[in-house]
């Protein structure tokens, strides 16, 4: 029988602990188990049927950890095979009827290792460590794929879209969370629920790290939000050494009063993880099959790396700003790959309140799918919402998709044939839910029916590709109220009718409804809070506009959102000056009413330097602010640093304030069409290495002396770094590196710039390297520190200038 | 037998912070910094160990550990007069990592900051997890040696992490470059005695590196 056909009317009981069991028939301590599938067959035959003897309708193969990392391909192969082998044979001499249904899984556990961008592991790389190992189990032949006792949801999704892109076994997928209920890498049960339900797991549930007791909570959290079949495997407790034997505290019995009781509570699929044996088994099984039918669930939710996000009627903000559109900042960022540009634009919103980000660097000129997939690999690393896809390129949407951490909100699909073919696949695909913008070929509808229709066009294509309604959260599409009169009447009744008549979550983008008007945010806010009132579940906005915010906040207090209306009155203090919502401060303010510019970079303060330098900039010409102000403080700092006067968080915090004060010249520089820069400064940590700190420093300061530097980040190859010093004809390299066992790199790196670019100075730095060892690799010069990197600099490019 | 250990945040230790920040201890606005940086990692930070106790095998001039084997004269001497060593590895989570990059971005100077944490912080859990040790076991714990100081090679890592299967216990992973994620991170052995050892307590003072910067 099919695994699948069986779980629709049964309880299924999987097995219980290998590793402990090999370690009692005298595994080694660092020794592969894998390896006792060739070296052992005969006790791992005995362990699979002692289980299957016990009343296991499933055994999982012992492929824990056999991967491409820790066996070259023939040895994989055979270990694999050896193991099904040794399955199939406990099977057949298993002494249970023929009626028991007994499957044998593919086990496939965690690689070990931490993805990037946090760990060093490519994404694509983990893709295929799993596709090799679930390539030879599909071949030889299993019942299905069995993916456990993972502690971080990228590796997860990594193994899982293996498992559906090189098989059509059915997969489930079971994690092992931490004390605190989450993830290692910080996801939550609800976060695992909805990626991995999205991306077509056909079960899910937790194993490993405790007992029953501990995990129960955990469990119960997907009991509350999984529509397909939960499973459990819990350790007999914790391990205990008793007169040299390793001893699980939790027995059999008790063991199966928890387990059983969760069993009555919906868990399908229940077996054992380390310490348990086919006696635990045993004790888990009833005679009687208690099925109960749990019935689907209807969340719209989409999740990052950590926490799921819920769309209902307490309104979710998606922040707009990373949208190159009418940006010409952001514009200058995109054309010159500032990545961190990008990044801090989505701290700032963050900051402000938004829960869901959305990412569009859309822009002509730019290799668009290559900048969407870096800016959402790099924004995972930084902050932990969820992100809103935002592309119309179908190859750009894939491989951001590809690389999302958790369930992804998609920005967009609509009603025309070509949008939806590419769309909805994807969906299915690799999870999501996807705003649906109610307009088709013939554009967007004048008529509340008219958008209805589309509407209902979409939900029933979507089902026809196996994507459900909840999915779908409806946009019927803000138009501009001073061009047409009725425009927002009719864009508020298509949502409020499209809501209530198929039960479906609605967004909008509100800041379109304004255009051609005067203070716009006043016209937006209004508009938001009507369209609120009948049914809008979320907005894509700006959160640094006070009048979107303060309808937010005093909506949410009205309707009863807001416990003790806490957040209201947070707000409502830092609006104190009636001022815009800026990324909120940390300083605590000081009396700096008399600071002059040079005064507030010398003293490290932030915000009063950006402030200060934009009221200079309304008289005064942005580069004699720089010449005349910036750089006498700055140079005023690094020299009290050289001297030993002030020390480097000093330094760093007078380098922050002159950035801001740079930022405001930027964009007035921006706006009058020029630049400021000196010349292109090339930066990267080296091949091998991930420190970063050091390097960042630089790059600080040398943007402060005005410096383009063009930092290609940490664990960068010698052929990278190449390329981009002869695209851009930079002048200046400064590699970074902080263990001797990354020097060698940086000695590659050396010659391959020495041979491809002759004409490139290039300078090092980092813990390990000194004068001579510098000299040693072919450096053009070490650097102490971040202010000798600068003197540097400085040295080159003035001959440069002559 | 591996086992896992989870503590509570060991005493916060500001002068530790300040030397490892290479900060000045008189600049208000620093201290003031410290304090934000503690407040924002505080409720971010776990405080997890691995752990195993493990016979020294010594054998004419080598010494192994289980699978570890190796004539490094520092870890000869920090296992000197000793029959069974301690070896552990310690984190305080990958969260920090995260608001370390963040920072690394907005704010270097907090990402400074939270570095010195991060090394106070794990250095404070291996100082609490080995007292509490040999508190419950009525035995001493040697001064701690750990790969990379010393002639301790670097790719030791690999032995101790398939011996205290770190990435599954503890969440902690090694790269390529034997590197560890989440960088806050310790692992070390040590030597257990049944009676106290003079000069322990005192790091620095049994270290050979004479022009280090973090030298107390």
């Amino acid at each position: 029988m099919n695994i699948k056909e069986y779980l629709k009317k049964h309880v299924l009981y999987l097995d219980g602990g290998m590793g402990t069991l090999l370690q009692e028939r005298g595994l080694m301590p660092g020794e592969q188990p894998e390896s006792w599938n060739i070296s052992h067959p005969d006790v791992i035959t005995d362990i699979h049927k002692a289980y299957f003897d016990s009343g296991s309708n499933v055994v999982n193969t012992n492929t824990f950890g056999a991967n491409s990392l820790h066996f070259n391909h023939d040895e994989l192969k055979n270990v694999i095979i050896s193991a099904i082998d040794n399955a199939r044979k406990a099977r057949e001499l298993s002494s249970q009827d023929h009626d028991h249904p007994m499957f044998i899984a593919l086990d496939i556990g965690p690689t070990g290792r931490l993805l990037q961008p946090m760990g060093d592991l490519d994404f694509e790389d983990a893709v295929d460590i799993f596709a090799e190992t679930v390539k030879i189990g599909e071949e030889y032949g299993v019942d299905l794929i069995m993916i456990e006792t993972m502690n971080d949801c990228y590796e997860t999704k990594a193994a899982l879209l293996a498992a559906k892109e090189w098989s059509d076994l059915p997969v489930f997928v079971s994690n092992a969370y931490s004390e605190n209920g989450k993830l290692m890498t910080g996801a939550s049960p609800e976060a695992m629920v909805a990626m991995l339900e999205s991306m077509g797991a056909d079960a899910i549930g937790v194993n490993c790290s405790f007992g029953p007791d501990k995990l129960e909570p955990i469990v119960r959290e997907y009991l509350k939000y999984a529509s397909v079949p939960v499973m459990l495997k819990p350790n007999a407790g914790m391990p205990q050494s008793v007169g040299g034997k390793t001893v699980y505290n939790v027995s059999a019995e008790d063991f199966a009063n928890i387990c059983l009781e969760l069993m009555d509570d919906g868990v399908q699929i229940a077996g054992g993880c380390c310490g348990t044996t086919p006696e635990y088994i045993k004790a888990i099984q009833r005679t009687d099959n208690r099925f109960v039918n749990r019935g689907k669930k209807n969340y719209t939710v989409i999740s990052s790396y950590t926490h799921a996000v819920y769309f209902n009627d307490d309104p979710v903000l998606i922040g707009e700003r990373i949208n190159p559109t009418g940006k010409k900042r952001l514009k200058e960022a995109l054309k010159a790959h500032d990545i961190d540009y990008i990044l801090s634009e989505g701290i700032k919103q963050q900051n402000a309140g938004v829960h869901v980000l959305d990412v569009n660097v859309g822009l002509p000129g730019i290799d668009e799918p290559a900048m969407l997939e870096e800016a959402v690999r790099e924004l995972q690393a930084v902050i932990d919402i969820p992100l809103q896809i935002d592309t119309s390129d179908p190859v750009a949407m894939k491989r951001a998709l590809r690389r999302y951490n958790g369930k992804p909100l998609i920005n967009s699909v609509n009603g025309t044939d070509l949008s939806m073919e590419v769309i909805f696949p994807l969906m299915k695909k690799y999870g999501g839910a996807a705003i649906a913008l109610t307009l088709d070929e013939n554009g967007i509808p004048d008529t509340v029916e008219g958008r209805l229709k589309i509407a209902e066009k979409i939900i029933v294509t979507a089902s026809y590709y196996g994507v459900d309604k909840k999915d779908l959260i409806f946009d019927t599409l803000a138009m501009s109220v001073s061009a047409d009169l009725k425009a927002a009447l009719v864009t508020i009744e298509s949502l409020h009718k499209i809501h209530e008549l198929y039960g479906v979550h609605t967004s909008l983008g509100v800041s379109n409804v304004s255009f051609g008007l005067p203070k716009r945010d006043v016209i937006n806010a209004t508009f938001f809070t009507m369209a609120l009132e009948k049914g809008l579940s979320a907005a894509i906005m700006n959160p640094f506009s006070a009048e979107m915010m303060k309808a937010y906040h005093s909506y949410r207090v009205l309707k009863g959102f807001d416990q003790n209306c806490s957040e209201y009155i947070a707000f409502a203090e830092s609006l104190e000056d009636e001022t815009v919502v800026a990324a909120c401060s940390k300083t605590v303010p000081e009396d700096t009413s008399e600071y002059t510019l040079r005064d507030a970079i010398v003293k490290g303060l932030k915000d009063k330097a950006g402030e200060l330098c934009r009221d200079m900039l309304i008289t005064a010409d942005p580069m004699s602010v720089v010449q005349d102000e910036v750089i006498p403080a700055l140079d005023y700092v690094g020299k009290s640093y050289e001297q030993g006067r002030v020390y480097l968080p000093g330094l760093l915090m007078s380098a922050e304030a002159a950035k801001s004060a740079f930022e405001e010249v930027k964009l007035k520089l921006t706006d009058i069409g020029s630049s400021a820069s000196k010349c292109i400064f090339v930066l990267a940590t080296v091949k091998g290495d991930i420190h970063d700190i050091g390097k960042n420093i630089v790059k600080l300061l040398l943007e402060n002396y005005g410096y383009e530097v063009h930092d290609l980040g940490r664990d960068v190859d010698p052929e990278k770094i190449t390329g981009e010093v002869l695209r851009t004809r930079a002048p200046l390299v400064g590699l970074s590196a902080l263990m001797t066992t990354t020097v060698p790199s940086m000695e590659e790196t050396i010659q391959m710039l020495r041979r491809a670019a002759p004409w490139v100075k290039i300078v090092v730095g980092g813990a390990v390297l000194t004068e001579e060892y510098a000299s040693a690799i072919g450096a053009d010069r070490y650097a102490k520190d971040a202010m000798d990197a600068v003197r540097y600099a400085d040295e080159i490019y003035s001959t440069i200038k002559e | 037998m591996i086992s896992v250990a989870t503590f509570s945040p060991p005493e916060w230790n500001d002068r530790e912070i300040l030397r490892y920040a290479r900060a000045d201890k008189n600049d208000e606005s620093i201290l003031r910094l410290i304090e934000e940086c503690k407040a924002e990692s505080a409720p971010i930070l776990s405080y997890k160990v691995s752990y195993s106790v493990l016979d020294i095998i010594r054998d004419d001039g080598r010494l192994s550990l289980s699978i570890i084997d190796t004539d490094s004269k520092v870890i000869n001497k920090a296992l000197s007069g000793c029959d069974k060593a301690l070896l552990f590895a310690a984190t305080v989570g990958e969260s920090l990592d995260r608001l370390l990059r963040k920072y690394s971005i907005t704010e270097p100077s907090r990402a400074v900051i939270l570095h010195a944490i991060g090394a106070e912080r794990v250095e404070a859990l291996c100082d609490t997890f080995c007292k509490k040790f040999s508190l419950e076991n009525s035995l001493y714990i040697r001064t701690r040696v750990s790969p990379g100081y010393g002639d301790i090679p670097l790719s030791m890592q690999r032995d101790i992490f398939a011996l205290l299967d770190c990435p599954r216990k503890i969440g902690l992973t090694l790269n390529e470059a034997l590197l560890m994620s989440p960088s806050k991170s310790v692992t070390a052995v040590a030597g257990i005695m049944s009676d106290p050892c003079e000069n322990d307590d005192d790091k620095c003072s049994v270290c050979e590196k004479t022009n280090c910067i973090f030298r107390d």
